[in-house]
């Protein structure tokens, strides 16, 4: 979700004794829920899924910092500005975690970044939609969130150490972020006329882009087999995607608002809710580079960097100089 | 002018001062030059941020004592024209590059921790609160504005050419911060805020040895321009303003 459709190399599952004897005892230690640390042997393609998995994971919560700091500076209060303000920087903190994570598995956050700048490194897909309202805070902290949380708590129990223990963190974040998503959610709902109808204009736009963050359907999920061989995905993205709906629906009937989707609507046989069909074409196509904001946050970022560039080689220089003057009074 | 309006005046300086600087430093925010230091630039912004809040709390009760009612915090940070505000010109200069935000950073950060201490024996008990909570958290902003001061100057060419050119172009808002008026005079006398002048060799000297170690000049112009306590401010605090009030402006009197 945060990671969609993460490639890991493999076009059909291996059985046990298909494996050699090293890749076997590390299945094992997965099938037996030991945690693979990074100094232990681990096949190339788990090590390589893991890196594009966990990297996709961190571009997401750097490049969402982008929609939600568009209303920073237009916070309608002095609280909201602060909780908001609060809220993108845990992103960035779950941004680091998520790097030093990956970086585990000897990639360095610098070459990441760089595969993310060239376009090569994907991140989740409902950041290239706008925030156009301040109500899109609200359904982002709800929806986004929420989401976010829906895929992550599973994510906990990963295979990868480093991962699922960044996963615990950021977690306990997040669900803040929900709670505070919601309460502008319920805070606009309860207010004017006016108010309440940005809330339904936020959830009208959210609504179909969050149920796309958990990914293709299952049917399509060509990786996902060997990502839950390996625990490194726990649920599938049409069983996450129909828990979230699950838990969402009631949300909006509490906040007094609707999804737009005229085929919701709850099935007692199954004991879930039913849904209408989802546009895999914006999708991909969003996921392609299609969306509405792709370029934009793409370059905000790479902008960021370049401009950023003196400031760094300016720290670097600094350090080695006094390293330089702290070796030659010794 | 009573007592009490000078008081209420005066904390809307401090709060002024704080939340317009909060929000240049939200301007920052996923667009800093390396993670790190988004994150703790944020983390300063949201220090004064709560200051200003504090600031806003205290000035609301102090003018219910002679206005019918005391404004809220959002009243006073959303609903005030520019020419009511009374922040430093300083602080509402744009970010501009890094060493722009840095060196407004530094030179108020300096002043700003030697204010908090003297105001932190302030007769009245609320501002000598705030006032030590407060000075807590700019300690390390200090500390850290310094730092970059240092980094950016003694760093390479293109840094040092970049933060001197800075620390040259904000000189001449830096005049208004030990410059006192009719406000600040009577209430330094009372023991309730502080005599300005006196903190100006201090920082002086705090700024000239940190620029000294960065091996920068300390500008030598003598023209300050003033203004902001009395509303007077540059174009940029409209700019700021618009954005940042124009939500609750528009739909007014809704709760968020
Ligand atoms: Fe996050
Ligand atoms: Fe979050």
């Amino acid at each position: 979700m945060y990671a969609q459709m993460v490639d890991t190399g493999a076009n059909k599952l291996r059985a046990l004794e298909d494996m050699g004897p090293e890749e076997r005892a590390f299945q094992e230690r997965v099938d037996a829920d030991v945690k693979i640390e990074p100094k232990d042997w681990m096949p190339e393609a788990y090590r390589k899924t893991l890196i594009r998995q966990i990297s996709q994971h961190a571009h997401s919560e750097i490049v969402g910092m982008l929609p939600e700091g568009n209303w920073i500076t237009r916070a309608p209060s002095l609280k909201r500005k602060a909780i908001l303000m609060a809220k993108v920087q845990d992103e960035a903190g779950h941004g680091l975690y998520l790097y030093a994570a990956a970086e585990t598995l000897g990639v360095s956050r610098d070459q990441l970044v760089a595969d993310l700048h060239a376009g090569k490194a994907k991140y989740s897909s409902i950041f290239n939609y706008p925030t156009l309202t301040w109500a899109d805070i609200g359904a982002i902290g709800w929806l986004v969130d929420g989401a976010a949380i829906m895929n992550q708590i599973p994510l906990c129990r990963c295979s990868f150490g480093p991962y699922s223990r960044a996963m615990i963190r950021v977690c306990k974040e997040e669900s803040f972020h929900q709670r505070q998503g919601f309460d502008i959610m319920m805070t606009l709902c309860r207010g004017s006329a006016e108010q309440k109808a940005m809330a339904q204009d936020a959830l009208n736009r959210w609504w179909w882009p969050s149920l796309m963050m958990f990914g293709p359907p299952d049917a399509d999920s060509v990786h996902s087999a060997q990502s839950a061989q390996w625990k490194i995905k726990i649920l599938s993205n049409d069983e996450l995607r129909q828990r979230f709906v699950d838990q969402t629906v009631p949300q909006a009937d509490y906040l007094g608002i609707t999804m737009p989707d005229p085929e919701l609507k709850w099935n007692a046989e199954r004991g879930h809710y039913d849904f209408g069909p989802i546009d895999w074409d914006e999708l991909y196509n969003v996921v392609k580079g299609n969306g509405p904001c792709n370029r934009d946050r793409l370059q905000t970022r790479v902008k960021a960097w370049e401009e950023g560039a003196w400031v760094r080689e300016a720290a670097l220089a600094y350090a080695e100089k006094r390293a330089a003057r702290a070796q030659k009074a010794a | 002018m009573t007592e009490d309006r000078r008081v209420f005046d005066y904390l809307l300086r401090l709060a002024d001062s704080d939340l317009v600087l909060a929000q240049r430093l939200g301007e920052w925010v996923g667009h800093g030059p390396v993670l790190e230091e988004d994150i703790a630039l944020t983390n300063v912004g949201l220090d004064l941020l709560g200051q200003a809040r504090l600031w806003f709390a205290y000035a609301g009760e102090v003018e219910a004592r002679f206005a019918e009612a005391g404004r809220s915090e959002d009243a006073l940070a959303f609903l005030r024209d520019s020419g009511e505000f009374r922040n430093l010109l300083l602080v509402e200069q744009p970010n501009g590059n890094y060493a722009d935000t840095m060196a407004r950073q530094f030179y108020f950060d300096v002043w700003h921790q030697l204010l908090l201490v003297k105001l932190a024996h302030s007769r009245d008990p609320r501002i000598a609160e705030i006032a030590v909570k407060a000075e807590k958290e700019v300690v390390y902003h200090a500390e850290r504005s310094a730092d970059w001061i240092i980094r950016l100057g003694d760093g390479t060419d293109e840094s040092h050419a970049r933060i001197q050119a800075a620390i040259d172009d904000l000189w001449m808002y830096t005049g208004e911060m030990f410059d006192p008026d009719e406000i600040d005079t009577p209430l330094a006398e009372e023991g309730i805020g502080c005599d300005l002048r006196a903190l100006e060799p201090a920082w002086r000297e705090a700024v000239g040895s940190v620029l000294d170690e960065a091996t920068l000049t300390l500008p030598g112009g003598t023209w300050m321009q003033r203004g902001g306590k009395k509303g007077v401010h540059t174009e940029h605090l409209g700019h700021m303003l618009a954005t940042m009030q124009w939500l609750p402006r528009t739909y007014r009197g809704a709760e968020w």
